[in-house]
């Protein structure tokens, strides 16, 4: 079991950086696998949960391939969970699914109380590939969901420069995408989606194209945005690294079927260090794990001489 | 070839000088009488006696209204035609293949159908004229509905728009490119159409000019109207066209060519 004290201080819903630091430098333990879930000892609506959601489809050769295998999660407002397995384990799929952009075989999906049928603007998906929308300038696209959800002009432009000025693009709102860096244009969309202000941020790889130096800055950047926005952040990455960098909370996936094979929480206090040894134990303690998944994943894709 | 600009105007101005320095000596050796074979000036004389009596600037603005009218029309209709065939399996099976195989057929074809139904009314001709562009526009749609990559409809959706909102802030701007050359040929086609459309159906406009140089004979009068054709057809392709290319060359970070 979870100490309590610690349960407290997680479902707090005040989000600053002093209450993230406080209450995580309490856990001496780095990571406790099979965490046990917090709606069990208090009887809290989880912002998102997913109950037995499978995905299955034909494939060309008329074989039915199961994506997603009766996948349980839930996720607390305002926790950071990053989702981690091999390429191909259906990450991607699922956290289309939770925008409502696909629809599952079977399950159920939730978020608050109420069924996930369509996309809402109450979660927006940040793309693997952005999607940023090119014949718009940086401010237009920042601008757009407000728009689409009918937002009145001026209080559109006070929000527009509100979440460039948050990630540090205030100075590029009549810019074309096409004219910025890809840290620069992956923060556009960390704007785009923010500015909707939705309760749940999700996460498609989205650093998984940026060269190291400018991940690590969009890592602190992201950290604090989060602090600073109470949001809830569901973050799919392949490296465990980022994921232990960031999450509170690391689910592994396996690879085909995809399901949750285990969860950590990740109790290390922020902001966290890649070099500290305990991060580094973490790190070791979660790729041994996900080894497996990656071996299983390589030889499906290269076949059996292969040795991760 | 070097490409800076005052000496491709100066390859332009020596190639044109030369061929109306050609045209002018033939029609000084008088070979062929002047009703057959005018002298540039009396071109030039005819274009500006057509514009000092309204009687060209008349007959551009009742073109240029037929055009706009007919080619709006066949913009509007093709978007809808193009996307509904685009999201339809079968419509894609069956009104695809046909709408390719009605290209095929020269759109001045259908005047004498035009003419049955609605008469010698404008009516006719704008008929003509939306029969020449639609197919292009609506292949046009349907090809860019189709070569859009698809993130931005998941985009779009994804950031709260739908239905009419998705189509018109999202699909629109995202196939543009893709289906502007088609909107481009449609432009084309329509303008040909009209043209064509004018010389056979009598009521003003510049294709009436023509047949009315043909009829009085006045060669110098056929000549004006034909470049005052291709003057219009390289402003609206040269300007507009061009115009818009480049805009979206520019928000999208195309190579501009």
């Amino acid at each position: 079991m979870t100490p309590k004290t610690s349960i407290q201080a997680r479902v707090s819903p005040v989000r600053s950086l002093e209450t993230v630091t406080r209450r995580s430098t309490g856990a001496a333990a780095g990571l406790r696998p099979e965490v046990v879930r917090l709606h069990h000892s208090k009887p809290e609506v989880p912002k998102i949960s997913l109950h037995g959601v499978t995905l299955s489809y034909k494939t060309n050769d008329g074989k039915r391939l199961i994506a997603l295998d009766n996948i349980d999660l839930k996720v607390r407002a305002g926790e950071f969970l990053c989702i981690v397995g091999p390429s191909g384990c259906g990450k991607s799929t699922l956290i289309h699914l939770i925008a409502g952009l696909h629809f599952p075989t079977s399950g159920q999906m939730m978020i608050d109380s109420n069924p996930i049928t369509e996309p809402g603007t109450d979660r927006i998906l940040i793309f693997q590939e952005l999607g940023l929308f090119p014949w718009l300038t940086v401010g237009e696209n920042v601008e757009f969901g407000m728009k689409m959800k009918g937002i009145p002009k001026a209080e559109r432009q006070e929000k527009v420069r509100y979440y460039l000025q948050l990630v540090h693009l205030a100075q590029f709102k009549d810019s074309y995408t096409h004219q910025l860096s890809g840290g620069m244009r992956q923060r556009v969309a960390l704007a785009r989606a923010l500015a909707t202000e939705p309760d749940v941020l999700l996460m498609d790889e989205p650093f998984a194209a940026l060269d190291a130096q400018t991940r690590d800055l969009l890592h602190d950047e992201l950290e604090r945005i989060w602090a600073e926005t109470g949001r809830t952040i569901i973050f799919i990455t392949h490296n465990v690294r980022e994921a232990i960098r960031l999450a509170d909370r690391v689910a592994l996936m396996t690879f085909r079927p995809g399901k949750v094979k285990r969860e950590y929480a990740i109790d290390l206090p922020r902001p966290r260090q890649l070099e500290d040894i305990s991060v580094a134990r973490t790190v070791r303690d979660i790729l041994d794990d996900l080894r497996e998944e990656i071996d299983k994943s390589l030889k499906e894709q290269y076949g059996e001489e292969v040795h991760a | 070839m070097s490409n800076s600009l005052p000496k491709k105007i100066a390859r332009h101005g020596i190639f044109y000088a030369g061929l109306i320095g050609i045209w002018s000596l033939l029609a000084a050796l008088k070979i062929w009488p002047p009703y057959v074979f005018p002298t540039p000036w009396g071109v030039w004389e005819s274009l500006a006696a057509g514009f000092a009596d309204h009687s060209f600037w008349i007959a551009i603005a009742v073109s240029m209204k037929r055009m706009l009218l007919g080619y709006g029309l066949s913009v509007v209709l093709g978007m809808i035609l193009g996307l509904g065939v685009a999201s339809n399996k079968f419509l894609e099976e069956t009104m695809g293949g046909l709408l390719v195989s009605l290209q095929s057929l020269p759109s001045i074809c259908w005047l004498p159908l035009a003419v049955l139904w609605f008469g010698l009314t404008e009516k006719a001709i704008l008929f003509v004229v939306v029969m020449g562009s639609l197919l292009s526009v609506t292949i046009a749609m349907e090809d860019g509905r189709k070569q859009m990559p698809k993130i931005y409809k998941m985009a779009g959706r994804n950031l709260g728009a739908k239905g009419l909102q998705l189509f018109w802030y999202v699909l629109l701007p995202a196939s543009l490119p893709f289906i502007l050359s088609g909107l481009k040929q449609g432009w084309a086609f329509a303008w040909r159409s009209l043209i064509s459309g004018e010389m056979i159906f009598i009521s003003l406009g510049l294709g009436q000019l023509l047949m009315m140089g043909r009829d009085l004979n006045d060669m110098s009068q056929v000549i004006a109207v034909m470049l005052l054709i291709i003057g219009i057809g390289y402003i609206v392709d040269g300007l507009v066209f061009k115009a818009l290319e480049y805009r979206l060359q520019q928000k999208w970070g195309l190579a501009v060519s």
